[in-house]
């Protein structure tokens, strides 16, 4: 990138390269480790509920390479729709249990 | 077989997966070096064409807008066959009358969560309509900003209770509205071809100033139909869901 592209987009600050080394890598270590976390988590319900945390994490993972179209997205469907979906079947299911 | 012999399976094969893993790997790009010709290309070319700063939703709604298409059908079938699917199994036990809903001792909602879903829900419906139809100059869209809106149903549902989301969202509108969104998107490829040109070509005056709202033509408009698409069918999937949990709430009683 040359920057002469971008005629109409100006940005208005600067972050240091290795800030921005720094900060990918910590969130990369993060997403790994809620994803590990996701995975051992064993009642399903909780489990919804750090999957919802893991897709706050994987957001913010996509805004720390400059994909803000893709962390809105997984905002909204990482974070919020996806566990509230998981949470009905479960209430469902559990219903027909008893 | 053994459970030994059923490890040493597994781990041969993920010995082998590892290998054509890491083999992969060493023939990736190096990290943040883009090798293909079309981002750039569109880098260059996209906020002149279309004067729309939000560069990806010019490619979504525009450059590969038929792309865009599918997949807000894909959203819209997966809808239609929910409800479908779901309706079928609520009609076989709604023998259920109604009015027993009344007295079904459900524990209340508690007051914090009622208190803080009734703040969100108004900033909720105001910046799911900011991404919905600000796609033209900034990184939203109709797809975000109709989960967000669809998200405002649910919390007045925290707030509230089931019948105020069924009254508020009522699946016949809500129905009405799902698939004025998602003929609303197909009609204005349509509308392009009724003018000669080709399908889902941007028609309508793309402003003169990049990044104002009123800039990018269809763009925008089709990133409007598609937001009303996207927060009427995940209103749908989520008001059939919650209609089967209480339903069999009711029955359990």
């Amino acid at each position: 990138m040359n920057g002469s592209h971008l005629v109409a987009v100006v940005t208005p600050y600067s972050v240091t390269p290795g800030l921005m080394d720094t900060l990918q890598v910590t969130i990369l270590v993060l997403v790994a480790l809620g994803a590990t976390a996701v995975a051992l988590t064993r009642v399903p319900a909780r489990q919804a509920i750090v999957l919802s945390v893991y897709g706050l994490l994987l957001a913010i993972l996509f805004l720390a390479f400059q994909a803000p179209d893709v962390t809105l997205s997984e905002l909204t469907v990482g974070a919020v729709a996806l566990p509230i979906l998981l949470l009905l079947a479960l209430a469902k299911v559990k219903r027909r249990e008893k | 077989m053994t459970p030994g012999q059923r490890r040493w399976v597994f781990l041969a094969g993920m010995a082998g997966l590892g290998a054509f893993f890491l083999w992969g790997l060493t023939g990736l790009p190096g990290f943040g070096n883009y090798p293909g010709p079309y981002g750039d290309i569109i880098n260059r070319i996209a906020v002149a064409q279309t004067n729309a700063t939000g560069v990806v939703s010019a490619i979504n709604f525009s450059y590969r807008g038929f792309d865009t298409l599918g997949e807000e059908f894909i959203l819209f079938v997966a809808a239609s066959g929910m409800a479908i699917v779901l309706r079928h199994l609520r009609g076989e036990r709604e023998s259920e009358p109604r009015d027993e809903a009344v007295d079904r001792r459900v524990p209340p909602t508690s007051e914090a969560i009622r208190m803080v879903a009734l703040i969100l829900t108004g900033p909720t419906v105001v910046m799911g309509w900011y991404l919905a139809s600000h796609a033209q100059t900034s990184p939203s869209g109709g797809f975000q900003g109709g989960v967000v809106l669809a998200t405002a149903f649910v919390l007045v549902y925290l707030a509230g209770r089931f019948l105020v989301f069924e009254r508020i969202s009522p699946v016949d509108v809500t129905d009405a509205v799902e698939a004025l969104g998602a003929g609303g998107f197909a009609a204005v490829g349509i509308a392009a071809v009724a003018m000669g040109l080709p399908y889902l070509a941007n028609f309508l005056p793309r402003g003169t100033i990049p990044g104002a709202v009123s800039s990018s033509g269809t763009i925008a408009l089709i990133s409007f139909f598609v937001g009303v698409e996207v927060g009427a069918a995940f209103i749908l999937i989520v008001g059939e869901l919650l209609d089967q949990t209480l339903l069999l709430r009711e029955e359990s009683r």
